[in-house]
């Protein structure tokens, strides 16, 4: 590394980052949430902090949507709370105050009050996380006007997604994915970053545009890895900002590549692929489309089961093939991938 | 009943006066909103009354009352129930969300029990910046069927979040009467062992309710409590329908024998004399005045433009 003003950090370091950094700054934020001072069970992210802020990184009971509702209430009255959950599925809990109130407040009160509210919740997968520890319920949340919802995949995202959150101070729900924890990546030194793209161009490629969302960007380059042992150049974008989405870079790549593979990290129906889709549809540009998301089933916890649940880079390489009607091409895949670390370099 | 503060008994005279414009004005159709009305109930908003203005109240879609008490403008109240622009909520909210943050009426909701748990947050939150305010959070006894109820409360005392919890005991849940939702109809009784200090009293009797919570704040802001919370069921009756404006006896689900206690000890039934003492005439005018200067100021307000559609989302 030659450029004294960045440094490689994991994601979940680059999250710790931020929040620290903002909290030196920002008296008026606190973290609630289960185990929220426990750096084992708030997997990683939160390491440390409780050292360093104490009474502003608070354990909470076992009452979703009260703690909701309180941070509602804290964000009300001037503060800056942070309601952490450490499975997204836990959310459904406090879902009444999500949407019915935090996400209607400065609406629904003539614009008199406001309410800078954050949720974080992490996804799970894998090691059996099963059908109530894996879900990725972005479809629901991204339906509610007035909630923001961020699902960084990269850590320079994911330190930007948090500052940028802290900092404008509107009802917002922080989607991590815990695959997505150790992933490497450049952040910089010297500055704060904010997002300044709320749709991420991750890798440049002529044949096709590949849209994941969240750990399926990972995912996706992965796939644009074995995709260019056959001589496939694959576009791999990421929303970081799930709402509003900023459609701008895909509709400008799809416009280019003529095809769109849209993977999901959730089921598809009703979710983000088909909205895009619809949305490039609307707007008149035309291409060859194709969707990938979790098997419409409950998340089953046995591997055999669960591998059969998820896309991965080989499906979505194979699926890229048929897309661009190549399948003879299939055969000729390096499907023996490597799951290698993928670190992200800028510039950003 | 005559030992009442004039301030106590023009509050109670002004909240149903406005509720009563109210019915009144709906046949015309100039409401744009669903009402629950606070008839029968007023004296349980009195609680508000030893307030100031940087305590913060919270409720539910039965809130009328409890603007009144706060000091909600009144104007803006009657342009909200007609839809005006210049509502309380720039007529987004209707009368289920009224809101006055001015006066410290920091928010009603249409979903029961939903501000519990934010009014503990907003207290603790005063707790945090070492700001001696309360919260006074008015819930039904329907809402005490809810979880949240209970967490809150959890809350709030393990955290010394110095917020009211106000049981407005009316007995019914629209139509459920509480007999038939819990073993235990006393609320008091029921949440005894989560450590909270608690008071009961009754709406026929706001002038006692006024006293306590007063002694309570005066204690917040001295800090005698360790700031802790406190819980208040006030017996009271709902004399009109679920929402609307009728009275609903009709129905069957309950009897109007039930209400003869309320009517009949009504603080303001004081205004039924055909010859008032000169002080209370006074008072009765210039409640009636204050009222149509509001209903006059809401009729004239234009309604909101298209273009505020999409303003403050974000």
């Amino acid at each position: 590394m030659n450029n004294e003003n960045e440094k490689i950090v994991s994601y979940g370091e680059a999250i710790n980052l931020a929040i620290s950094s903002k909290m030196d700054l920002d008296k008026s934020i606190y973290i609630l949430g289960q185990g929220a001072d426990d750096p084992t069970s708030a997997a990683g992210p939160l390491q440390g902090l409780k050292e360093r802020f104490t009474d502003r990184i608070m354990d909470v009971p076992m009452a979703e949507e009260s703690i909701a509702g309180i941070c509602v209430g804290m964000a009300m009255n001037g503060l800056r709370p942070i309601n952490w959950h450490i499975r997204m599925d836990f959310l459904l809990l406090a879902m009444n105050q999500i949407i019915n109130m935090a996400s209607k407040i400065k609406y629904m009160y003539g614009g008199r009050m406001t309410c800078p509210v954050s949720f974080r919740a992490m996804i799970g997968k894998s090691w059996g996380q099963g059908p109530q520890h894996s879900q990725s319920l972005y479809p629901q949340f991204i339906n509610i006007p007035g909630l923001k919802v961020y699902a960084p995949a990269i850590p320079f995202d994911a330190e930007a997604s948090y500052v940028s959150m802290l900092e404008e101070g509107v009802p917002a729900l922080m989607i991590e994915h815990r695959l997505l924890y150790y992933q490497k990546g450049i952040v910089p030194t010297d500055y704060l970053p904010f997002v300044k793209d709320a749709t991420r161009v991750l890798r440049r490629g002529r044949h096709i545009t590949l849209v994941g969302v969240s750990q399926m960007a990972i995912e996706c380059l992965r796939a644009s890895k074995i995709l260019q042992s056959v001589g496939i150049e694959a576009e791999v974008i990421t929303p970081v900002v799930l709402k509003p989405l900023d459609i701008i870079p895909i509709s400008a790549s799809v416009i280019e590549t003529g095809n769109l593979l849209f993977v999901d990290n959730s089921w598809m129906f009703g979710s983000l692929g088909a909205e895009t889709i619809s949305t490039l549809h609307e707007n008149r540009i035309s291409f060859n489309s194709a969707r990938m998301g979790f098997a419409e089933t409950v998340c089953p916890t046995s591997p055999t089961l669960e591998d059969a649940f998820y896309p991965n880079p080989v499906s979505i390489a194979y699926k890229v093939c048929e897309l661009l009607d190549v399948p003879y091409l299939i055969p000729e895949l390096k499907t023996k991938y490597e799951k290698e670390e993928i670190e992200f370099k800028g510039p950003f | 009943m005559l030992e009442m503060s004039a301030q106590i008994l023009e509050t109670l005279l002004l909240i149903r006066k406005v509720d009563e414009k109210l019915i009144e004005l709906y046949p015309t159709d100039k409401i744009k909103s669903p009402v629950h009305l606070s008839i029968g109930q007023e004296g349980a908003a009195i609680a508000a009354l030893p307030l100031s203005k940087e305590d913060a109240v919270f409720g539910s879609y039965r809130s009328h009352a409890l603007y009144v008490a706060k000091g909600g403008d009144l104007k803006r109240f009657f342009a909200e129930m007609m839809g005006k622009a210049t509502g309380c909520c720039g007529g987004k909210g209707g009368s289920m969300h009224i809101c006055d943050p001015e006066a410290g009426v920091m928010g009603t909701s249409a979903i029961v029990a939903s501000t519990i748990p934010v009014a503990v947050g907003w207290a603790y939150a005063n707790k945090l910046k070492k700001k001696n305010n309360v919260a006074l959070v008015f819930l039904g006894d329907g809402a005490t069927d809810e979880g949240t109820f209970y967490e809150s409360i959890n809350f709030a005392v393990s955290r010394s979040a110095p917020v009211i919890f106000l049981c407005e005991n009316n007995r019914y849940a629209i139509h459920s009467h509480i007999k038939d939702r819990s073993r235990v109809s006393n609320i008091s009784e029921r949440i005894k062992g989560m450590d909270i200090l608690s008071i009961q009293g009754s709406s026929l009797d706001p002038e006692d309710l006024y006293n306590g919570i007063q002694g309570y704040v005066e204690g917040v802001r001295e800090e005698i409590f360790g700031i802790g919370p406190l819980f208040v069921e006030v017996d009271t009756y709902r004399l009109y329908e679920h929402v609307g404006i009728k009275t609903d006896w009709h129905k069957g689900y309950r009897k109007e024998s039930e209400a003869r206690k309320w009517i009949e000890n009504d603080p303001l039934r004081l205004f039924d004399s055909k010859e008032l003492p000169m002080w209370l005439e006074v008072m009765k005018q210039r409640v009636e005045n204050k009222i149509e200067e509001a209903v006059k100021f809401a009729e004239e307000s234009p309604f909101p433009e298209k273009v505020e559609l999409y303003k403050d989302l974000w």
